[in-house]
């Protein structure tokens, strides 16, 4: 199977790279975890097409459960049609929902697994999905039948670190935590999503955003999703650089601030300390 | 072929089993890392650690074990904290400065030095040339420059060139109980959740229903149940004031996340040590007071009670009639405390002063006497610890 490299539309760090070759040599799963908005969703995607292989999304909620993964028994569907007396109804295998992980399983092509905040579930959530990861393979204990996978998928895990994940899961997987980008390679994914983006917009940009990021106290702080939200909109206002420049390290209200901060509380605190700087200037 | 690195990561207290050093040899003979050491740190790092909050130690043994790099011996046990090595007011020094400064002498007198030092020095130090602190021209501590400083607790290797990867140690901030947010708090609390099915049914319940379609020979028959919902009861008592002021961020945090996280949530105020007055409104503290003895009555014992507070104060605010700072109390802090955890079946002290400070303060001890060992500190692992007391 080819290996995942940075492509020129997603900015992979080289231990990303690394930690990620090894889970698709090994046929582990990969979990990433990192701050929001640094791209643990996307990679997934990325990885799929940089492997070439259809990408099968699962979605938790804190209401799923492992079951849903697997296949879930219709008891309610199969109780209405046995009362209007449906000859459905002797089949049970008619009941039988096909859940995500028995898709991939199916699927006479690998594909790429992407199980997204698995901590939204339930504690248990993960160990009720050690022995499908380890092997692979489940028992429909409704048909008898144990669907075994075709080919072993990919598995990219993400964890917004909401709960610990027990050790027995762990063990079974490679570990990522994407750090916060550094300057430079914010740089580059700035260029990967707008190509051809002014340089000193940019430059303007980031230096407001690096600024935002270090005031103390923010309670989100803005991360890559909202830097690449905020040029957007910088860019369909068409404001200049200079709209962004500071007089020497000081804090200004940004344009658009909206984008960067997520909640009032930054909000009031940034306009707080942006009136402080102000009136030290003056 | 990595046994001794697996070995010291153990020792460090990183949970490395045989499988996870399984996998790596196995990504090793994939050829997943092929001569290159950086990219061997990396393989070992996502194959090895399983959590962000061992990166840190992670790459420290990295580093000593690849390289040869040991431990100074007599290097004093423990961490300087963190406060005195902060980044503040980085003093960065001309060539000419750098020059002046002399070497102490062997490596043996320098360890010796930092040790007595260690010992002499009790506060938080900055600039300068003798104290351990940041930004200074002393041998010891961070930030500075001596040609045979000893670097302790430093971000970024500044006056070196060629830093490998893991010795940049990027993670430090995610080592254990370091930051702290209001999420981590709601997650640390959701452990004392209890559910329990109460109110009007609104939920199907399917095994119910099956049951009595069952019994009913095949014709449907609905059960509804109440929604689950959590049912933990809290009682927090907060102190205010005075020497809690420096504490006031990390307590309204906590109070913010509780409120959020338990929908039967009472909270009051007192100062340093609960007497028989009891307050919910920091505005109208002196006119609106509740009688102590009045919530005992009101709220019942299978409230868990949570204290939070720095317990910092004289000793004889706790035993003492009259030992208040504010009023003449008929009756010592003690007798209240104990009477508060006499009557609820599960208590705890939360207290924002770190740990290792607690042996500084004679009354912390004797609160934490009087909770029976109950206290824990306000950080992520105290507040779970907390949580799992409560449970019990």
């Amino acid at each position: 199977m080819a290996a995942f490299r940075s492509t020129e539309r997603y900015v992979a760090s080289r231990d990303l790279e690394v930690a990620v070759n090894a889970a698709i040599a090994l046929q582990r799963p990969l979990l990433v975890k990192g701050e929001p908005g640094t791209g643990k969703t996307v990679l997934a995607h990325e990885v799929a097409r940089a492997l070439g292989l259809p990408l099968i999304e699962w979605h938790i909620k804190s209401t799923t459960r492992a079951q849903h993964g697997l296949y879930e028994y219709d008891a309610v569907a199969r109780l209405r049609d046995g009362q209007l007396g449906d000859p459905r109804v002797h089949d049970i295998a008619n009941y039988i929902v096909r859940g995500k992980l028995w898709e991939a399983f199916e699927s006479p092509v690998p594909v790429v697994v992407l199980i997204d905040e698995i901590d939204k579930a339930d504690i248990e959530f993960p160990n009720d999905l050690l022995l499908e990861l380890d092997r692979m393979q489940f028992h429909v204990y409704e048909t008898r039948q144990t669907v075994v996978a075709k080919h072993r998928p990919v598995v990219i895990i993400t964890s917004n670190n909401e709960k610990e994940l027990p050790d027995a899961f762990l063990r079974r997987c490679f570990f990522h935590y994407i750090r916060f980008p550094d300057r430079e390679t914010m740089e580059r994914i700035v260029e990967a999503h707008y190509p051809g983006l002014r340089k000193d917009l940019v430059r303007e940009a980031l230096d407001v955003f690096f600024r935002i990021r270090e005031v103390p106290g923010l309670r989100k702080k803005p991360a890559t999703s909202e830097l690449l939200d905020w040029l957007k909109l910088l860019m369909v206002e068409d404001l200049p650089p200079e709209a962004l420049r500071a007089k020497e390290g000081k804090l200004i209200i940004p344009p658009l601030y909206g984008a960067l901060l997520k909640n009032e509380q930054d909000v009031h605190l940034f306009e707080r300390l942006a009136f402080l700087s102000r009136r030290a200037g003056a | 072929m990595f046994a001794t690195f697996i070995l010291a990561l153990r020792q460090a207290g990183l949970p490395v089993s045989l499988t996870e050093y399984l996998t790596l040899l196995g990504a090793m003979k994939a050829r997943v890392a092929a001569y290159d050491l950086d990219d061997f740190y990396y393989l070992s790092r996502a194959a090895l650690v399983k959590d962000e909050r061992h990166l840190d130690r992670f790459d420290r043994i990295f580093g000593e074990v690849f390289r040869g790099l040991e431990r100074p011996p007599g290097a004093p046990e423990g961490e300087i904290p963190e406060e005195w090595l902060r980044l503040v007011a980085e003093k960065v020094l001309t060539p000419e400065e750098m020059a002046r400064i002399e070497a102490l002498g062997g490596f043996e007198a320098l360890m010796e030095t930092l040790r007595r030092r260690l010992a002499e020095q009790k506060g938080r130090h900055q600039g300068g040339s003798k104290w351990i602190g940041t930004g200074g021209t002393s041998p010891f501590g961070a930030y500075g420059y001596n040609p045979e400083g000893v670097r302790i607790g430093q971000d970024g290797s500044r006056h070196r060139r060629a830093v490998k990867v893991w010795d940049r140690r990027e993670f430090r901030d995610l080592d254990d109980d370091v930051e702290i947010g209001t999420r981590n708090m709601k997650i640390a609390l959701r452990r004392l959740r209890r559910f329990a099915r109460e109110g009007a049914a609104t939920e199907l319940d399917m095994p119910g229903t099956i049951r009595s379609t069952a019994h009913n020979a095949g014709t449907l028959d609905l059960r509804l149940v109440p929604e689950r919902r959590n049912a933990v009861k809290v009682l927090l008592l907060l102190d205010i004031g005075g020497s809690m002021d420096d504490h006031v961020r990390i307590s309204s945090e906590l109070f913010s996340a509780a409120r959020s996280e338990f929908k039967h949530l009472v909270h009051f105020y007192f100062h340093n040590c609960p007497y028989e007055r009891l307050w919910r409104s920091n505005r109208r503290r002196r006119d609106e007071t509740v009688p102590t003895a009045e919530v005992l009555r009101t709220y019942g014992p299978d409230y868990k009670l949570v204290l939070v507070g720095d317990a910092s104060m004289s000793p004889y605010e706790i035993t003492q009639v009259g030992g208040s700072v504010e009023h003449w109390n008929e009756e010592p802090g003690r007798a209240w405390l104990e009477r508060l955890t006499g009557h609820f079946r599960r208590s705890a002290w939360l207290n924002p002063v770190p740990q290792d400070f607690w042996g500084h303060t004679p009354s912390i001890g004797m609160v934490g006497e009087i909770m029976e060992g109950r206290m824990f500190p306000l950080t992520l692992r105290g507040l779970d610890d907390m949580a799992r007391e409560l449970v019990r």
